[in-house]
């Protein structure tokens, strides 16, 4: 990325008065980014933006307070942050944030299903338009638009929306390349029982890992979660699909009105469950309530935190 | 009962104790008739409901939840139902996405005196329930059933 450099230059600009600054580097193989804490000024070289810069690092920050944290956003990161600032999980005064103009970052589970089994990854080249992955046997061309994350397709933020440096030049407010939450209308449009027979399905597989939980920048209680709470016991520790798709419940309506829809949940399942469409379905009805949308402005106050007397958008039932 | 010509339902209602519980109570001591498909949960106001409970029931076994509070401006603890007002709202939008109709789930105000409005709300409730059927089941002795039908359905 052209402007890597003038990221590095300010973060060692930066670094004497932080304790850790968060990025991203190479990881085991060439398709891989890793997230990378840089603590000396050495390990900045090792600093690696591209679109294999899947990480939304905002979710080590609730972990990290009390120390001078620097931290490199994409516009959506950005957004988790403004979260945790509004819900003053983190103190604004002791983060800097690095931002840059993100063009958005790759699907791994796309680029997984392009390529097939296909071994050990060689190389990786990624240009503006393709991403060209050398294998054991042979070399991939995909197409980098394609192989975007869903997210990045509808994405209307790219630059952060708050930093302390900014790099390169802001792209502003991008067309995107697909409309808003298609796919979750095309999922309404099913039969009922299709519906439930999908969530049945596909939650079948969940080995209950919450690695969904853990990516969740916005996920903050810890010890305390509902998931593993005897009093009240919402789940039990039995194997069944009840308990699988009551906990994305959970964890879908614990996220009203707070989800950036960053997609760490979705992106982390090791079986590819699509559980960002309940949260993307949260915050549909959200928007069409109560004209809100989560993780643009530190200032504003969650719609489940007020209420209005009378409220414009509910009508309720007459009997 | 004239609303109740097949079998039971399973529906269940939280009420609050300051207005909805009375009112209930009301329609009682009034001798009002109601369909007996509901059993009532008390729990002290509306804005104690956590819209997980709704979901916990229904994946539980049953099949219409009903939540009722005091009027928006008569909560006892003066703002419990505005915060409830909203978020069972959302509850009752996302149901669908899951796979429920969102007529398994109403909400609404009764207050103690109103035992007339009381027994309207369950009558028609309850025939709500019934015109949708019993829910999909995915514990007990239906579970079965329930897979086989989704799996016919995908």
């Amino acid at each position: 990325m052209k402007f890597q450099e003038e990221l590095k230059d300010s973060i060692r600009k930066a670094l004497p008065d932080l304790d850790v600054v968060l990025g991203w580097c190479g990881s085991f193989d060439p398709l891989h980014a890793t997230p990378h804490f840089i603590r000396r000024e050495e390990d900045i070289d090792k600093l690696e933006i591209s679109p294999l810069s899947v990480h939304n690092l905002a979710t080590y920050l609730p972990g990290l307070r009390g120390k001078k944290v620097g931290i490199v956003v994409k516009g959506c990161d950005s957004r988790s942050v403004v979260e945790l600032l509004q819900e003053n999980l983190i103190n604004r005064e002791d983060i800097t944030i690095f931002g840059f103009p993100c063009t958005g970052v790759v699907d791994q589970a796309k680029i997984k299903k392009a390529l097939g089994h296909a071994g050990n990854v060689r190389t990786c080249d990624i240009s503006d338009s393709a991403i060209v992955i050398q294998t054991e046997d042979k070399a991939h061309s995909l197409t980098l638009t394609q192989m975007l994350a869903d997210k990045c397709r509808t994405c209307r933020y790219p630059d952060a929306i708050i930093s302390d440096y900014f790099v390169g030049d802001k792209i502003g407010e991008p067309a995107p390349l697909e409309t808003d939450y298609a796919a979750l209308e095309a999922f309404e449009s099913l039969s009922v029982p299709e519906r439930f027979g999908y969530w049945l399905k596909e939650l079948d597989r969940c080995i209950r890992c919450y690695a969904c939980r853990s990516a969740c920048p916005l996920c903050v209680c810890r010890d305390h979660c509902a998931a593993e709470s005897r009093d009240p016991h919402w789940l039990s520790q039995e194997n069944n699909v009840r308990d699988k798709v009551m906990f994305q419940v959970i964890h879908a309506y614990h996220m009203a009105g707070r989800c950036t829809e960053c997609g760490e949940c979705q992106r982390a399942c090791p079986v590819d469950i699509p559980v960002l469409m309940l949260k993307q379905k949260m915050n549909r009805e959200i928007r069409d309530i109560f004209q809100y949308e989560a993780g643009v402005d530190p200032e504003a106050t969650p719609p489940l935190l007020s209420f209005n007397m009378e409220e414009e958008n509910i009508t309720e039932k007459e009997w | 009962m004239p609303v109740l010509k097949g079998k039971e339902l399973r529906i269940v209602g939280f009420l609050c104790n300051w207005c909805s519980y009375g009112g209930a109570d009301t329609a009682g001591v009034g001798r009002f008739n109601q369909p007996t498909d509901l059993r009532i949960i008390r729990v002290p106001c509306s804005g104690r409901i956590d819209p997980l409970f709704v979901v916990k029931a229904l994946m539980n076994g049953a099949d219409g939840v009903l939540v009722s509070g005091c009027h928006p401006r008569d909560c006892h603890y003066a703002e419990g139902n505005f915060y409830a007002r909203r978020r069972l709202e959302i509850m009752q939008r996302f149901l669908p996405v899951l796979g429920y109709e969102a007529e398994r789930f109403e909400y609404t105000w009764v207050s103690a005196s109103e035992g007339q409005r009381w027994q309207q709300v369950v009558a028609s409730f309850t025939d709500q329930i019934h015109k949708l059927g019993p829910a999909p089941k995915i514990i007990g002795p239906q579970a079965a059933d329930t897979l086989n039908q989704m799996a016919a359905a995908l």
